[in-house]
């Protein structure tokens, strides 16, 4: 029994009247990749922006339960969500760099904004964030470019690169590779391989080939509840459930 | 069947026609508006030219001599005011109402900002005489009289109306114009900019520097411009409040006059044909400069889109 980062208990999740989320328990460990599988509008995107406290920020969303993060539950109402979500980094589906800032200041957009303002330790940090995220040499003549003058792919590393400077314990990814080419989606799965020694990703995909290469466990969403999760080599070989069996093999989703 | 077709296809022409003609008629109007000017500005410019004209400071009908820089200064001067004091306001008030604002509130308060636009000048103007000048002229000012006199801009006595009033007058004036252009350019920036500045740990208020402020700076600037544009061909309130005495003075205490209220309050009585002529080159004057100001903005927001 591996030690646990990240546990979510009796978690529900609301749209106004429309319940997204049911009663969901998972638990997470340090230095695995979980892959979040699921149909659309399962709410496995709703799952991860519950984790940072994403969710409540759409008019009218709110969530209820647990979740316990290094031993503090997270929706406990003395808890700031913004020193969460300094801790649970996010990536989205779309790139979305600043396009008013620089790579550089793209890349040190978090440390600026939890007041670290030394030149040389800012310069320290964008340089070992954007390696993590294999961009740096490709990127190193160019940092006082905008952001969004990069390519598709490389700006999705830059908010991978992004997000690993504030050097969360934890990375949430919603569909990273979406919205890519192929190329730039292996860069980013080769690169979460290296990310996992360090820290705990949780990536929502869509593409099951995906989650078999690239996760350790994976939970499979269906309707708002949390269907199985497991060890991703028995769950995508010798399913428990029907319903995983049935999405898995391509009858349904 | 084939004639029908051909039918169709001449009201189509005809139409085509018609619609052609009204936007050249939009064109047409507008230049002929500016050769208007030009030509009922020719007695004043035979008799003094128009750098003297923009350049001279004194405004004196009873003797035929026409300066038009008070009125030039009067006008930038009360712009400026109005947009120092409404810009960081109106952006406020756009923020509050796009990020802050529960939906309902925001609603209401929306509908308020925007009914501004749709209030009368006089009916502005009426409320400056009557609430405004005697609130500046015995609590205000002689305040600021007191505590920040040694400003040139805060000295002299306390009249109520003039140069400060107006610029306030004009400063709700242009509210609505400035808020209501800031929201749809707050609007315009997609909802994943947000959650980027959101996601790395942003409170609110450092959200809307991140990723609001600082990518639509083009697009703030476009709203100050319009704003601009609408204050500085503001005429009825301004007349009404701002003392019409054409001079250059530092203190906004003081009484001033701009080119839209010059024009206002002179053209009834106008006997000479120089005087007429000369206000028709105030008008030109501020034609040109609304126009250019409001074309400015405009190419502003054409590129941003």
């Amino acid at each position: 029994m591996t030690e646990t980062l990240l546990s979510v208990q009796n978690l529900n999740a609301w749209f106004g009247m429309h319940q997204a989320l049911k009663n969901i328990q998972i638990e997470f460990s340090p230095q695995t990749v979980t892959a979040l599988i699921g149909p659309s509008g399962c709410g496995k995107s709703t799952f991860v922006r519950c984790l940072n406290r994403l969710h409540e920020e759409v008019p009218g969303a709110y969530a209820t339960g647990k979740v316990i993060l290094q031993g503090k539950n997270i929706y406990e109402s003395s808890v700031d969500p913004v020193l969460i979500r300094r801790k649970v980094g996010m990536v989205f589906q779309k790139p979305n760099p600043f396009p008013s800032l620089s790579v550089f200041d793209n890349v040190v957009a978090g440390l600026k904004l939890a007041g670290i303002r030394r030149k040389s330790i800012l310069m320290e940090v964008a340089e070992r964030s954007l390696k993590q995220a294999a961009l740096w040499e490709e990127v190193k003549n160019k940092l006082q470019q905008p952001g969004t003058s990069l390519s598709g792919g490389q700006q999705q590393r830059l908010c991978i690169a992004r997000a690993l400077a504030v050097e969360p314990p934890i990375l949430l990814m919603d569909e990273p590779t979406s919205a890519l080419d192929p190329i730039s989606t292996a860069k980013i799965e080769e690169l979460l391989a290296e990310l996992k020694k360090t820290m705990t990703v949780i990536m929502v995909t869509h593409n099951m080939q995906q989650a078999a290469r690239i996760s350790d466990k994976t939970a499979f969403f269906l309707l708002g509840e949390l269907v199985e999760f497991g060890q991703t080599s028995t769950l995508f070989t010798v399913p428990k459930e029907k319903k995983t069996e049935q999405y898995i093999t391509g009858k349904f989703g | 069947m084939r004639q029908l077709k051909k039918d169709v296809r001449f009201a189509d022409r005809f139409f085509l026609a018609c619609v052609r003609f009204l936007a050249l008629a939009v064109i047409v109007l507008l230049l002929g508006m500016g050769f208007f000017l030009w030509d009922a500005s020719g007695t004043a410019l035979k008799s003094i030219s128009f750098f003297t004209f923009l350049t001279t400071s004194a405004w004196d009908p009873v003797r035929d001599v026409y300066g038009a820089l008070p009125v030039v200064y009067g006008t930038l001067i009360s712009s400026f005011l109005s947009l120092f004091i409404a810009f960081p306001l109106s952006v406020g008030v756009a923020l509050f109402l796009n990020e802050l604002a529960p939906p309902f509130l925001a609603k209401v308060l929306g509908f308020l900002v925007e009914m501004l636009a749709a209030i009368p000048s006089v009916v502005y103007g009426l409320w400056g005489v009557f609430v405004l000048v005697p609130w500046l002229r015995t609590e205000v000012q002689p305040l600021l009289i007191q505590k920040l006199g040694f400003l040139p801009m805060f000295q002299g006595p306390a009249y109520g109306v003039g140069m400060m009033a107006a610029g306030c007058v004009l400063s709700l004036m242009v509210l609505p114009t400035i808020s209501s252009v800031s929201r749809e350019v707050f609007r315009a920036i997609p909802e994943n900019q947000r959650e980027a500045a959101l996601a790395l740990g942003a409170t609110r208020w450092e959200m809307m520097k991140l990723a609001l402020l600082r990518s639509s700076r083009s697009g703030l600037f476009a709203a100050f411009m319009l704003g601009l544009g609408r204050a500085l061909g503001e005429t009825m309130a301004v007349t009404m409040v701002i003392g019409n005495r054409a001079q250059i003075v530092s203190s906004l205490l003081a009484p001033a006059q701009t080119m839209a209220s010059v024009i206002a309050n002179e053209y009834a009585e106008a006997t000479s044909d120089v005087h007429l002529s000369a206000l028709a080159l105030v008008g030109l004057l501020l034609f040109g400069i609304t126009f250019v100001t409001n074309a400015v903005a405009r190419l502003f927001i054409w590129r941003l889109k």
